[in-house]
Order: C-alpha cells, then structure tokens, then sequence
C-alpha cells in the first residue's frame, strides 16, 4: 500500500493525545490536501499568518523548548531569532532533507506519508523569519519523497496555501523542491547552501552563520524535515502544551528509526526521555533482539555518536540522559547489534562511511579518515600491529576539533568510544589475527 | 544533441525558477542524468549551452556528486546499501547473492548490458533493511525469493 514497507506505530499515535507526527502516517489519502485539511492541516498556517506577528510565531517555538532533530539539537526558537531584523536583503528558508546518516530513515516517511505536515512547517517557519521564497533541499536517491513533495506542493499551490497574497493578508510565498547528488556531507547546513547555490558540496567556514549569511549571502535558516513538521502542532496546541510532553529540557515527541538486530526494526514517534531498554525490547516497538540473541551495543543516534553497552541502555532516550552516558541523541537513529557482531568489522562500515563522504577540504579529516580506514581495514583482515589502537587513538585526537565541520569529529567519536568499551576485543582481533565472534550476516 | 526536447524543456523551466542562476546546475543534471543514464563532458557542453553558465562549472558541480555515474552503466544499475544497518542484516551476503545470479563481479556490467552492479553507502531504509535501489526504485525487506522475482521481471522486460 505504502511505498516503503517501514513499520510505524501510527495506530498508538491516533490513541494518543501527546503523539503527533505519526497519527495519520498510515492513512494513505494523508497525501492529499482534502484529507490534509480534514485533519486539521494549514490551520496553523493560517493561524500564524492572519493572526500572530513573525515575533509571535518565533516566541512561541522558542517555548515551546522545540530543539533541532537534524542532530545538533539547537533550539528552534533561538535560531530563528538570529536573523536580523532590519537587513534589506532577502531571508530564506531551508528545510534539510537530505537524510543520509546512516540508520536514520525518519524524514522519508513524513515527506512520504504526510508531506503537507512538512509544507505547513516550512511556511510558518518562512514567515517567522519573513522569507519569501523557501527550498526544500531532498537527496536525490529519494525519488519517491521527491514525487510527494512535488506534488503536494502543487496541490498547496492550488488550494491556496502558497502563492501570493496568501489568505488576503498580502503575504507572498514561493516554494522549490531542490534535490541532492548523493553527497552525506550535504547534509551539514554549509554544504547543503553551497551544493543549492550550484557549487561543489563543500562545508564553509563559520563565522559567518548562515542565518547572518547563508544561501546567496543573505539571513538563511536552515531546519530539519522533523523540526518543521512539530511546527504546526506547537501553533495549534500552544507552547506550554508541548513543553509539557518528553522531558524538562527535552521537550515534545521525536521519530526514532530503530535498525540492526530487532525483530521489529521500524520507525516510532515517542515522547523524548523514552526508556531505550524499553524502546529495544517491547512488543510495541523492537520487541527483542533477532533469535533471541545478547545484546552487544547500540548506537543510540546515528552512525556518528558514541556506543553504548548493554550495561548502560537503562537510560532516557533524551538529550541530555544521553550525554551523561557519553553519547548523544544525534537524528535519533537507534542501532542495535546482537553478539555475534565483531566490533571491528562494525567500525569498518563506520569509518569506510566517513572516509568516503569526507568533502576533503581539510587535512585533519580528509587523511585523518583515510588512515583510520587502512588501520581499521587491517586490523579486520587480521593483519594488525601491535600499537594500532594506540596509532589509532592518536589519530583521533588529531581530527578531533581541528576541522571545519563536525564530520571530522564524527567520524571519531564512534572510534573512541568502540575503542574504550570494547578494547579488549581490539586487542584480541589484533594478537590472534582474527574475529573474537564469527560475524557473518545472511539475509533470509 | 543528446538531450531531447523534453529534457531541454525541462532544464529551462527549472532554471527560470531559481532566484539565481548557477543553482540551476544540479537540477540541469539530474535532468540529464536521468534521461541519460550517465553524465559526460558532451553533457556538460550542452547543458551549458542551455543555461548559459561555463561547462567548466558545470563539470566542477557533476564531479562532486557521487549519484550521476560518468560512464555508461547497464540498462539497470543496481545499487546495493552496504553501510551498518544494512550490513547487520546480511548486504555483504546480497551482494554475494547478485554477484552470483548475474555472474558478474561487484562493479561491472552484464554482457547484455542489462545489469551493473555497485554497492553504496547508505540510502535511508535502515529499518527495512537490506535493501537495493534500482534505476528510481528503492527495493526494501529483501529475501532471496524476491531478488529471483525483481530480477526475472526485470529480464522480461529487457
Ligand atoms: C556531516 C553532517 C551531516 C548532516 N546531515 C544532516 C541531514 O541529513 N539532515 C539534517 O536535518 N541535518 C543534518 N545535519 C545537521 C545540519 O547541519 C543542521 O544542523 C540541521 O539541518 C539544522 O536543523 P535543525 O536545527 O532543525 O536540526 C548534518 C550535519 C553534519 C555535520
Ligand atoms: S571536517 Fe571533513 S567534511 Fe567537514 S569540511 Fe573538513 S574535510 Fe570537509
């Protein structure tokens, strides 16, 4: 029925009056505007742009406590609030869709399921900032999502939602689908500005910050698919309703992909500060590890944030839960791997991924990555030296915070971790040429 | 000319939309890739015709980008999701499975040009894993039964 296959717990979210991004991700007439409208779609679009100043718009996401969930978890609010007020220049708008950190499968289904949701977002945000003409920015292997927007977008166009003189109040608003060329890297925001403006996808320097000067040097905010798409809902229900949902300081719901060695791998919307364990082992959502095997680690937020082991998974899916226990919420892309997983071979993937997407325009991660291949590749061949994990350690901490974007620094927090709480299987791989467990996947 | 009208027709709509010009290059190419199959510098040169910005530029774009093949690949090009989830749900063994069943290695063509095989990093399926992009289509939950299936269909059509 659906394009993608991917199990999503929409049913729980209909139940629910705290879920919201998932409740109609099973309807497939949810592509529609009728049906959009019917489910009370653009109303929080009219709401802020015939009743609420910008100032408004931008005060009430920023208390609503609603934090980026591309991975850095900056508040919305906050961001929004960089532009300057009286630049002559034209601002836009960006909504980053370009997922491509590995285990993170989230924004496809909202472009794919409820794209409305994602248009009505990127309008309001549009208007908080007075941006006239927004971009949506999708990779390009996405054909399907690409098809959803595009048309969604042309029926937003024909109903009324985008154009000029949006309901009567004179407001205009422009809206392009631009699609990527297969490039990770794309995704950090400079990159992405730079592959829009028609350039190699290379990061920038910073200062300055793409909401002083961003896309064609103009005041630019750039915003996740999910981020944008709990817009609408924080204008309808109101900030304090959704500062009360998740946790404290990490307020509201998020879409977590759950990928690797559950027997229910799929996407979920639960509220922040969700219970990994939980999130791993229950019916409702992994319900256990495939053949009933042990659990060796997860990776909590995407291919670049730190393992946690089995030991440490009683913990809150939350920002700031996640940080005490060394890693991070990332794009809250959840990795589970069962026992019979070699370390080493998992931090392969991981750095091949790394080294390739690397956009090579500073040294410490252009060579930096590729060493930490050949060490990781030999080591997995079972022709490691003695001293590797220490050349290893002392490469990451030569990347580590010297680069220009954070792809440096992620493709070595996965490396630094593995190496800390799996150092002796490290070294076993090292001293016997061989795998401490037989890693060999089939698919059936 | 490579590119049709349709193509051309196309690029020019696209181009007319963007505040400025030289955003309109990774749109040009993947209009052209996509009814092309590939990109080459005679690409480029018409591309740069139609928009009106140096094939130079054009060229410095397409190369970055790792989606446009810039040789001629197979009618269908398999791209098989080889990063960590799917890996952890058996893609080594996929690719294994394909390389066997078009009796090709990773990386090249069948004889009938039919099929290219390449394994790529990840394409956002992670939780229907493992899974293959073929020319658009993204094939999720794969099984061995329905790779025989995808590809038996897709040699029926030739
Ligand atoms: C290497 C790299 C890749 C990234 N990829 C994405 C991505 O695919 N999608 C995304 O929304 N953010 C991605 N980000 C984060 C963006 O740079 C940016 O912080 C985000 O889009 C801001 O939106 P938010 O505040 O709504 O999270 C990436 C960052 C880095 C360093
Ligand atoms: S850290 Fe890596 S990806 Fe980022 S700018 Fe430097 S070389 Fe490019």
């Amino acid at each position: 029925m659906f394009y993608s296959p991917v199990i999503t717990n929409a049913s729980e979210a209909a139940k629910s009056d705290k879920l919201h991004l998932f409740r109609y991700v099973e309807d497939p007439d949810q592509v529609k505007v009728a049906t959009y409208e019917q489910h009370g779609g653009y109303k929080a679009w009219r709401k802020a742009l015939t009743g609420m100043s910008p100032e408004q718009v931008a005060e009430t996401v920023k208390n609503a406590g609603l934090r980026g969930r591309g991975g850095a978890g900056f508040p919305t609010g906050l961001k929004w609030g960089f532009v300057p007020k009286n630049s002559p220049k034209p601002r836009y708008l960006v909504c980053n869709a370009d997922e491509s950190e590995p285990g993170t499968c989230k924004d496809r289904v909202l472009m794919e399921r409820d794209p409305h949701a994602v248009i009505e977002g990127m309008a309001i945000a549009a208007y908080a900032i007075g941006c006239h003409v927004m971009f949506i920015y999708i990779r390009g292997e996405f054909n399907h999502s690409i098809d959803r927007m595009e048309a969604a977008m042309r029926e937003a166009y024909a109903a009324g939602h985008l154009g000029k003189n949006l309901y009567g109040t004179g407001y205009d608003l422009e809206m392009i689908v631009h699609t990527g060329g297969g490039a990770y890297i794309c995704g950090e925001e400079t990159a992405l500005l730079n592959s829009l403006e028609g350039e190699r996808g290379m990061s920038r320097m910073r200062p300055p910050f793409p909401a002083i000067e961003g896309l064609y040097a103009c005041p630019t905010i750039v915003n996740n698919v999910e981020t944008l798409a709990t817009v609408p809902h924080i204008i309808n229900h109101g900030a304090e309703w959704y500062r009360k949902l998740g946790t404290e300081k990490s307020a509201g719901t998020k879409i977590f992909s759950l990928s690797g060695h559950v027997k229910r791998p799929g996407n979920y919307e639960v509220e922040l500060g969700f219970n990994l364990k939980k999130f791993i082992y229950d019916p409702a959502f992994g319900n256990g590890i495939i053949g009933d095997k042990k659990l060796k680690g997860v990776i909590p937020g995407g291919a670049s944030t730190p393992f946690l082991t089995p030991d440490m998974i009683d913990v809150g899916l939350d920002y700031e839960s996640l940080t005490v226990k060394g890693s991070m919420l990332g794009s809250g892309a959840v990795i589970v791997f069962h026992e019979q997983t070699c370390i080493v071979w998992v931090l392969l993937k991981l750095i091949h991924f790394f080294h390739h997407e690397s956009c090579g325009k500073c040294t410490p991660c252009r060579e930096g990555t590729a060493w930490l291949e050949q060490i990781i590749h030999r080591i997995e061949a079972g022709e490691g030296h003695p001293g590797d994990i220490e050349a290893m350690d002392e490469v990451c901490s030569n990347i580590l915070g010297r680069t220009i974007c954070p792809l440096g620094d992620a493709a070595v927090m996965p490396i630094q971790s593995a190496i800390r709480l799996y150092r002796d299987e490290w070294q076993y791989h090292i001293d016997n040429h061989r795998c401490l467990v037989d890693t060999r996947f089939e698919f059936k | 000319m490579i590119l049709t009208a349709e193509s051309i027709k196309q690029i020019k709509e696209s181009a007319a939309r963007y505040p400025h010009r030289k955003s309109a290059i990774l749109p040009a190419i993947t209009i052209a890739y996509r009814q092309v199959g590939h990109l080459n510098d005679d690409i480029y040169r018409e591309i740069s015709k139609i928009i009106n910005i140096p094939q130079s530029e054009i060229a410095e774009a397409a190369t970055f980008y790792t989606l446009f093949p810039k040789q001629p690949v197979g009618k269908y090009l398999i791209q098989v999701c080889h990063n960590i989830s799917c890996a952890l749900m058996g893609a080594d063994s996929l690719v294994e499975y394909l390389e066997h069943k078009l009796a090709i290695k990773k990386g090249e063509t069948t004889k009938d040009n039919l099929f290219t095989l390449i394994s790529v990093e990840c394409l956002g399926s992670c939780a229907t894993a493992p899974m293959m992009q073929i020319n658009q289509d993204f094939h999720e939950n794969l099984t061995p039964a329905k790779v025989d299936k995808i590809l038996a269909d897709l040699k029926a059509k030739g």
